[in-house]
């Protein structure tokens, strides 16, 4: 059939969020990618500039829905050592266990979204379902199934009561055996191996040149994880593995992801039996002084790091945030090369890409040799109604 | 030699079983207490300091004088129930009940005084 | 109930009223309808879910029957329209030659197994020729893919339906389901056959774990991409009579179809519990059909069809050597 241009997405059943890659096929492999981004692209950043540090905190939080809270503890991380204050025991151990509870309902809403990929949709209503376990829990402590709103500059909001902590561990005593379910069947079954086996290569040499993050990277065989190499909130405490393969492929993903559930439980229940008391905030002033700071968290998707700068007000001067569905983007675009046509949503959808969290820079393509132009809004606005009025379209 | 249908034991009971939906609005599940749904406003408690109206993210918080009391008046539309308004009060004026079935007609009509 | 004697009025009244009532048009509309939501609903309990109610299919072909129907610009006016109008002929025709109420269909002779087999083709290529006409790039890639899996599936479907004939020793089906009652341990030689046979219609109808062609997360749709209206309700139709067609031929081949017969008089009592016996047994292969699609995942195209020919094919060539051997060797 010679070279044919595939446009996948942005509106593609096999994307959860808009993004182009434009595949050149030839026959059934793909050839190259073209990869462009930038369709749900919100101004976060310029966002926050224009709001209050304890406005902001809300801000943050919807940068994401799926990795919302590690982005929290990254904003308050950044703003208490900007200031210099020490946050509680009491309140680093619960946000501990806010970001691993997430951690555990990220990982199962991926394995539900990678089974649905690859056409498994009992596996997906299966993972799904489990997963309403975590949200109840988060619920039940928080007040809200996501965007938890349980941070504030100098601690946790909420309290863990006696009740809520028994409930947390009769929840992970069932989310065991069904994660052993899910080891049992993910790793074994025949036709998720005959998927997800051998596809989506990525070389441990390649994923460092691309730096790619998270179980992506893990699965080549290289042990990062921000939670070992630069321990946060209680990390230096709790005991845990990093959990790494090296079959660089598809399946190594699915058995970091699955292990990594394990992990989780392990923390959680390590944090609910010894939960220090204490008090769960600091009071801290609304003016920040001056001054830059940079933080760094292992959301469930890999490195997720923050920067701020302040500058004495109420207001941040600059917020920058880098998602590490960003660092992987590139790695795609390798793994892609010499795949098949039916591989392409599962490798796509093995880095757990969270299209919403990335969008957070601007893409200027150099198609000609003109330089780009600076358009203000109500040019744009003006320049979109002709556009449309050319097209047979009354304003 | 792996043959595929690693889930078939399992799969074939619950054919039988009941299904896990909730039949809604049949059937409803109760939420916890904790839900932040919709504030509650106590006006012999409110001292007039704005706190509130500045640290709401969305707007949804604003301060109105009525019967010659300036007071915040809370517009649902805009509200993300963060519940950051009952936080900054420092006379707990404001209370965050567990209603959630807020569903409205037209904009304006959810509004708490 | 044969139309062979001449031209008697209640002769085309009767041949007129098994064409369109039963076990023709309607029934075979109705019965087709009802397996989707059998399909739908047990799917959906074995994922706990609730599941559509039961005039769903119906409903859903109204809804598409009365939907703006878009031929796109590139697309061939001609070939776009007839294709699905022929798939559906076809399996329609095909129903009639199967043995639902007797061993003998509407008319019987020899060789009716290999016109059902034929009438079960094209559907497919219908498929393959309506994705290809439709102009679409996803619309050729599925045509292609479906037209990989008509190479892979049709060969291991022929040999394990050709194997009870092989025992019989005849291309007849009322001979072959009369054979079936006289020694019900025909059954157990051809079992690998069976199972075969149910692996390679999975594959035919285009059903998970071999569904690639319309494989919602990679092509969008394959050949469907660009049907919409009546033309994607007659599609939709077809393959569900299909699926109906398919079963029957399989209930009848391999598990005798609706034999034994219980009553031979009145007549229609034995129609009646004939037409049960056929019903039960095509609802058993759907229900295993039904259970194999939920269990697994979706394989890609170079997988399925070496697994035709690695493991399906030979298996298939065994099973006839094996009826072959049991033919001599057990003298019928």
């Amino acid at each position: 059939m010679g070279r044919v241009k595939l446009p996948i997405g942005p509106q593609h059943p096999a994307l959860k969020e808009p993004e182009n890659f434009t595949i050149t096929l030839d026959g059934e492999r793909v050839v190259d990618v073209d990869i462009r981004i930038g369709y749900t692209h919100r101004g976060i950043e310029k966002l926050m500039e224009s709001r209050t540090y304890t406005q902001n905190l809300y801000l943050v939080e919807r940068i994401c829905g799926i990795c919302s809270y590690a982005h929290v503890v990254n904003f308050t991380q950044n703003v208490e050592e900007v200031l210099g204050v020490q946050i509680p025991k009491r309140a680093e151990y619960i946000r501990t266990l806010f970001l691993e509870l997430e951690r555990l309902h990220s990982h199962f809403l991926w394995l539900g979204v990678a089974g649905h990929e690859i056409g498994f949709d009992t596996l997906f209503m299966y993972t799904w379902q489990d997963r309403e376990v975590v949200q109840d829990l988060l619920e039940m402590i928080s007040g809200n199934r996501v965007n938890y709103a349980m941070n504030t500059i100098g601690g946790v909001r909420r309290d863990i009561s006696e009740e809520h902590r028994k409930k947390v561990l009769e929840g992970m005593d069932y989310l065991e055996k069904r994660a052993a379910y899910y080891k049992e069947v993910a790793i074994n079954e025949k036709t998720i191996l005959a998927r997800a086996e051998n596809v989506g290569i990525l070389k441990p040499k390649v994923a460092l040149k691309y730096s790619a993050v998270g179980p992506t990277v893990r699965a080549s065989g290289i042990t990062v994880d921000i939670r070992r190499d630069d321990p946060y909130a209680s990390y230096t405490e709790t005991p845990f593995e990093v959990i790494t393969t090296d079959t660089c492929d598809v399946l190594g993903r699915v058995v970091v992801r699955v292990l990594e559930l394990f992990e989780s439980i392990k923390i959680i229940r390590y944090l609910m039996e010894h939960l220090p008391s204490g008090e769960i905030v600091v009071k801290v002033p609304r003016k920040i002084p001056e001054g830059e700071s940079i933080s760094h968290t292992e959301a469930p998707r890999g490195e997720d790091f923050h920067y701020l700068r302040s500058n004495g007000t109420e207001k941040p001067e600059r917020y920058k945030v880098r998602t590490p569905t960003l660092a992987n983007l590139p790695a795609i675009a390798e793994m892609l090369k010499g795949a098949y046509l039916a591989d392409v949503p599962i490798v796509v959808a093995a880095i757990d890409p969270c299209m919403g969290c990335m969008d957070r820079v601007l893409l200027l393509k150099q198609d000609s040799d003109k330089p780009g132009e600076i358009i203000e809004g109500d040019q744009l606005r003006a320049y979109g109604i002709k556009w449309y009025a050319g097209r047979g379209w009354k304003a | 030699m792996k043959v595929p249908g690693k889930m078939l034991p399992k799969i074939i009971g619950f054919i039988f079983k009941k299904p896990v939906t909730v039949l809604y609005p049949k059937e409803r599940l109760t939420p916890p207490d904790t839900l932040r749904g919709k504030m509650k406003f106590h006006l012999d408690r409110c001292i007039n300091c704005g706190l509130c109206a500045r640290d709401c993210p969305s707007g949804a918080c604003t301060m109105h004088e009525i019967d010659s009391k300036k007071r915040p008046v809370f517009d649902l539309d805009y509200c993300t129930f963060c519940a950051q308004c009952a936080d900054s009060c420092p006379k707990d004026a404001i209370e965050m009940t567990n209603e959630f079935e807020l569903a409205h007609y037209s904009k304006g009509e959810a509004i708490v005084k | 109930m044969v139309c062979r004697e001449g031209v008697e009025g209640i002769n085309i009244v009767l041949t007129l009223l098994y064409l369109l009532i039963f076990p023709g048009f309607l029934f075979l509309f109705s019965f087709s309808l009802f397996t989707q939501y059998l399909d739908r609903k047990i799917y959906a309990r074995i994922q706990r879910r609730v599941g559509p109610p039961f005039l769903q299919p119906f409903a859903d072909l109204v809804k598409l029957a009365a939907k703006e129907d878009v031929v796109p610009e590139k697309a061939e006016r001609f070939m776009f329209t007839v294709a699905p109008i022929v798939g559906l002929a076809a399996v329609f025709a095909a129903f009639l030659y199967l043995p639902i109420v007797a061993p003998t269909g509407l008319h019987s002779f020899d060789g009716d197994l290999i016109v059902v087999l034929y009438l079960l083709t094209i559907p497919t290529l219908a498929l393959f020729l309506g994705g290809w006409y439709s102009g679409n790039v996803f619309g050729q890639k599925g045509g292609m893919r479906v037209a990989s899996l008509l190479f892979s599936y049709e060969i291991p479907f022929f040999l394990a339906l050709l194997t009870p004939a092989l025992i019989k020793g005849s291309w007849k089906m009322a001979d072959i389901v009369n054979f079936e009652v006289t020694h019900p341990l025909a059954l157990l030689v051809s079992l690998l056959g069976f199972v075969i046979g149910i692996i390679s219609l999975q594959g035919k109808l285009e059903r998970l774990p071999f569904d690639i062609p319309e494989a919602e997360t990679e092509i969008v749709a394959g050949p469907l991409v660009e049907y919409s209206g009546r033309r994607l309700a007659l599609l939709r139709l077809t393959r569900d009579v299909e699926m109906v067609v398919g079963a029957g031929l399989i209930a009848v081949i391999f598990l005798g179809g609706p034999m034994p017969l219980l009553f031979t008089e009145p007549a229609y009592l034995s129609w009646i519990w004939g037409a049960t016996m056929f019903l039960l047994k095509t609802l058993f292969v759907i229900f295993l059909l039904i259970v194999m699609k939920s269990a697994v995942a979706r394989i890609r195209t170079d997988q399925m069809i070496s697994l035709a020919y690695k493991w399906l094919i030979p298996l298939a060539l065994i099973q006839i050597f094996i009826a072959i051997m049991v033919r001599f060797m057990g003298g019928i």
